[in-house]
């Protein structure tokens, strides 16, 4: 009997198999996971192409570009504000992540069609990855930001180091969204027309290419609706902390209390995606 | 330890059930539920799995075979943890690797080198671990000239080779094989079973499902036979591997006593099974663990003294052992027609880990082995064990190393 025990101790210890799920496991192989695909996706993405990674950086200088010929010489929205371009480029890069993130997130399950339904592992990885490629992204193209911020003569400030905290509630969000796109695909494929036109709309009630100043002088109340929208509130709160001319969320929503509204629906919309991508997580390999 | 489950089976399912809900139409847009907001009731159900338990020992190279549609996969999906099941339990000891429908889930886009790296993290290791082994994966699979090529332009055998090794070089303790051996040429396939074997040997476990029935009787200590999600059989692959042939062509369907009947038939042997230590039935047994054999018996007549025996044999059908009542107990007493009496033989595990046949059979008093009846093979026993045991047993020793011109120096060992 006593070689017996033996033989019991060097079993690897028993663990009930539950089936999948969004983040059960261990924390290291999710974390492993997600930065290895990502980092996978990252390199596929500009594979084969001339230019390669700079592409990434390419497109929204692109998109800044022609905002810029038509809003400033076209259209002269831009005109009498301070830092315009700065505001643009920082807007346009901000917007773009999010749209990037959101719209690679939608199909990005179904993509990955033949992993999630062959190998168990925690299904979040999948719109997490996603959310950290395009991240890659953002942070060469801010790199581009603050050359050209330099460049543009913006007078150098310690406000720029808190800039890390609307990036940081941006990622959060264009990641809640992600997910929730990327669970809402699975049983219906028209989402991704409908996100493509919400995100097309988003472009507009977002100031990206104008600036806040121009929302204000329509009404203080316009201004609340739009800022209510948490991505313009990230935007607009960024390109006052970069440039210190415009004016921050909390001032053109006229008083810090009115920013309660943006951050309740960052935390609506994230925790939405959370619990949603939860929800299908452990059928998702079924459904496909 | 998380999760404490009697029992030291590396793989062990109960009761599990799963039924898919086929929509007649599938509603696949939100459009289509919008303008149909009633119509979504529609579907049948498809019971995939049905009241399935199993149990595989640590160190078994355990069968799973079926038709098509019997449910098979989804059985495998459900112990990898793809799928969840409606009901029931699955427990399993150490990390699993899986191997489902041929691949692990390869991006055609990426070359071997990405491949090998996501899914040996996906199967359990980490960055620096599967960098390590990255290496011996791409030697293995025989695919070093080809490491840089993108997977789509890989063949099928490729694709193959490459999934196999990653899975047999992850370390897992348990591996899950969903019938792959059947793709590539011989030398890889010879290459693969080999290193199950290998694998096996040091101590890992191993569930294979398959349609080759050769496979499954060379390879395999047991088998299972799932007949439409549920389990029809579970046993010896021979009886196994008859039962599927049965299913697969009609035919009888009691395969339950395989054995043929010699004897006069003044006694029937109706059941023969071996209990572990606990008194449950078992087919898998650890070595050393306290066991018995068991056989039911029914008198047709009168009868004086039988003297009940069983022989033991081992997969080569060598005969290992023979118990008898008939030393123990020489007068055993007169038994009416119609009466059963359950002969034990209980006894500790030395046999050697490996596959082991039982024949019972009842004779008359006194000499001349005159038989009342006697099943051939009727019952067979897995010995699992850790370690690897040449030889047909494997004794408790007791190891002296006495030097002839020093004090005794003893060594306990088993």
């Amino acid at each position: 009997m006593h070689a017996d025990l033996t033989a019991a101790e060097r079993l690897p210890d028993a663990h009930r198999v539950t089936g999948p799920s969004a983040i059960a496991g261990d924390w290291r192989r999710f974390a492993f996971l997600t930065v290895t695909l990502a980092l996978t996706d990252w390199k596929l993405r500009f594979y084969g192409s001339v230019l390669g990674y700079l592409w990434s950086l390419l497109r929204p200088l692109l998109l800044f570009g022609i905002l810029y010929v038509v809003f400033s010489q076209v259209v002269r929205i831009g005109g009498e504000v301070e830092h315009y371009p700065v505001q643009l480029l920082l807007g346009v890069v901000l917007f773009v992540y999010f749209a990037e993130v959101t719209g690679d997130c939608v199909e990005s399950v179904v993509d990955r069609e033949q992993l999630v339904r062959k190998v168990a592992f925690p299904r979040m990885v999948v719109p997490l990855s996603v959310a950290l490629s395009c991240s890659f992204n953002l942070m060469v193209n801010l790199i581009a930001v603050a050359l050209f911020v330099l460049l543009s003569g913006v007078e150098v400030m310690w406000t720029w180091l808190l800039v890390v905290v609307p990036l940081a509630l941006l990622v959060v969000l264009a990641t809640g969204v992600g997910m929730l796109l990327s669970a809402l695909y699975v049983p219906f494929r028209d989402v991704r027309p409908i996100w493509d036109v919400v995100s097309q709309g988003l472009f507009y009630a977002t100031p990206v290419f104008y600036p806040v100043e121009l929302v204000l002088d329509v009404s203080q109340e316009a201004t609340r609706v739009v800022l209510a929208n948490p991505l313009a509130a990230i935007i607009v709160e960024a390109r006052h902390l970069v440039t210190g001319s415009s004016p921050s969320a909390a001032e053109a929503m006229g008083g810090a209390a009115w920013l309660a509204l943006p951050a309740t629906i960052l935390i609506g919309c994230t925790l939405l995606g959370f619990w949603v991508f939860n929800r299908i997580a452990p059928r998702v390999a079924e459904d496909l | 330890m998380p999760g404490d489950r009697p029992g030291g089976a590396a793989l062990s399912a109960t009761g599990l059930s799963k039924t898919f809900r086929i929509p007649r139409e599938q509603v696949h847009t939100l459009k289509e539920r919008a303008l149909h907001p009633l119509r979504r009731g529609s579907h049948h159900e498809l019971r995939a799995l049905d009241d399935v338990s199993f149990e595989v020992e640590p160190g078994e190279f355990f069968g799973v075979v079926g038709r098509n549609g019997s449910g098979k996969s989804t059985l495998m999906k459900c112990v990898a943890g793809i799928y969840r099941p409606d009901a029931g339990e699955i427990w399993a000891r150490g990390r699993m690797a899986t191997f489902i429908e041929l691949g692990v889930g390869f991006n055609p886009d990426l070359a071997a080198h990405d491949n090998v790296m996501i899914n040996a993290i996906m199967l359990g290791l980490s960055p620096a671990e599967a960098r390590r082994r990255y290496e011996a994966i791409v030697r293995f699979a025989e695919l070093e000239e080809f490491a840089d090529l993108k997977l789509k332009n890989y063949s099928s055998g490729m694709h193959v080779r490459l999934a196999f090794s990653v899975m047999a070089h992850v370390d897992a303790d348990l591996l899950l094989i969903d019938e792959v051996l059947a793709v590539g040429d011989a030398s890889f396939q010879q290459k693969c079973h080999d290193a199950l074997q290998e694998l096996r040997g040091r101590g890992k476990t191993i569930v294979l499902v398959t349609h080759d029935m050769n496979a499954v009787q060379r390879f395999c200590d047991r088998a299972m036979v799932l007949e439409r999600g549920k389990v029809v059989g579970i046993g010896d692959p021979r009886s196994v591997a008859r039962r599927y042939q049965e299913l697969n062509f009609g035919g009888a369907a009691d395969a339950a006593l395989s054995g043929a009947h010699l004897g006069d038939g003044a006694a029937s042997i109706l059941d023969i099974w071996f209990e572990d230590g606990d008194g449950r039935r078992a087919e898998a047994m650890p070595h050393a663990s306290d066991c018995g054999l068991f056989m039911r018996v029914e008198f047709n007549q009168r009868v004086e003294d039988p003297t009940f025996g069983v022989m033991v044999t081992d997969e080569k059908h060598r005969p290992v052992w023979a118990a008898t009542s008939g030393l123990a107990v020489r007068r055993s007493g007169g038994f009416d027609a119609g009466e059963r009496v359950d002969v034990g033989f209980r006894f500790s595990n030395v046999l050697a880990p490996g596959r082991y046949f039982a024949s019972p059979e009842v004779v008359y008093y006194g000499g001349g082995h005159r038989l009342m009846d006697h099943r051939e093979d009727a019952a067979t026993m897995v010995v699992t064990g850790v370690r690897e045991a040449p030889g047909m047993v494997d004794l408790p020793v007791e190891v002296t190393i006495t030097s002839s011109n020093a004090p005794v120096e003893q060594a306990a060992g088993r």
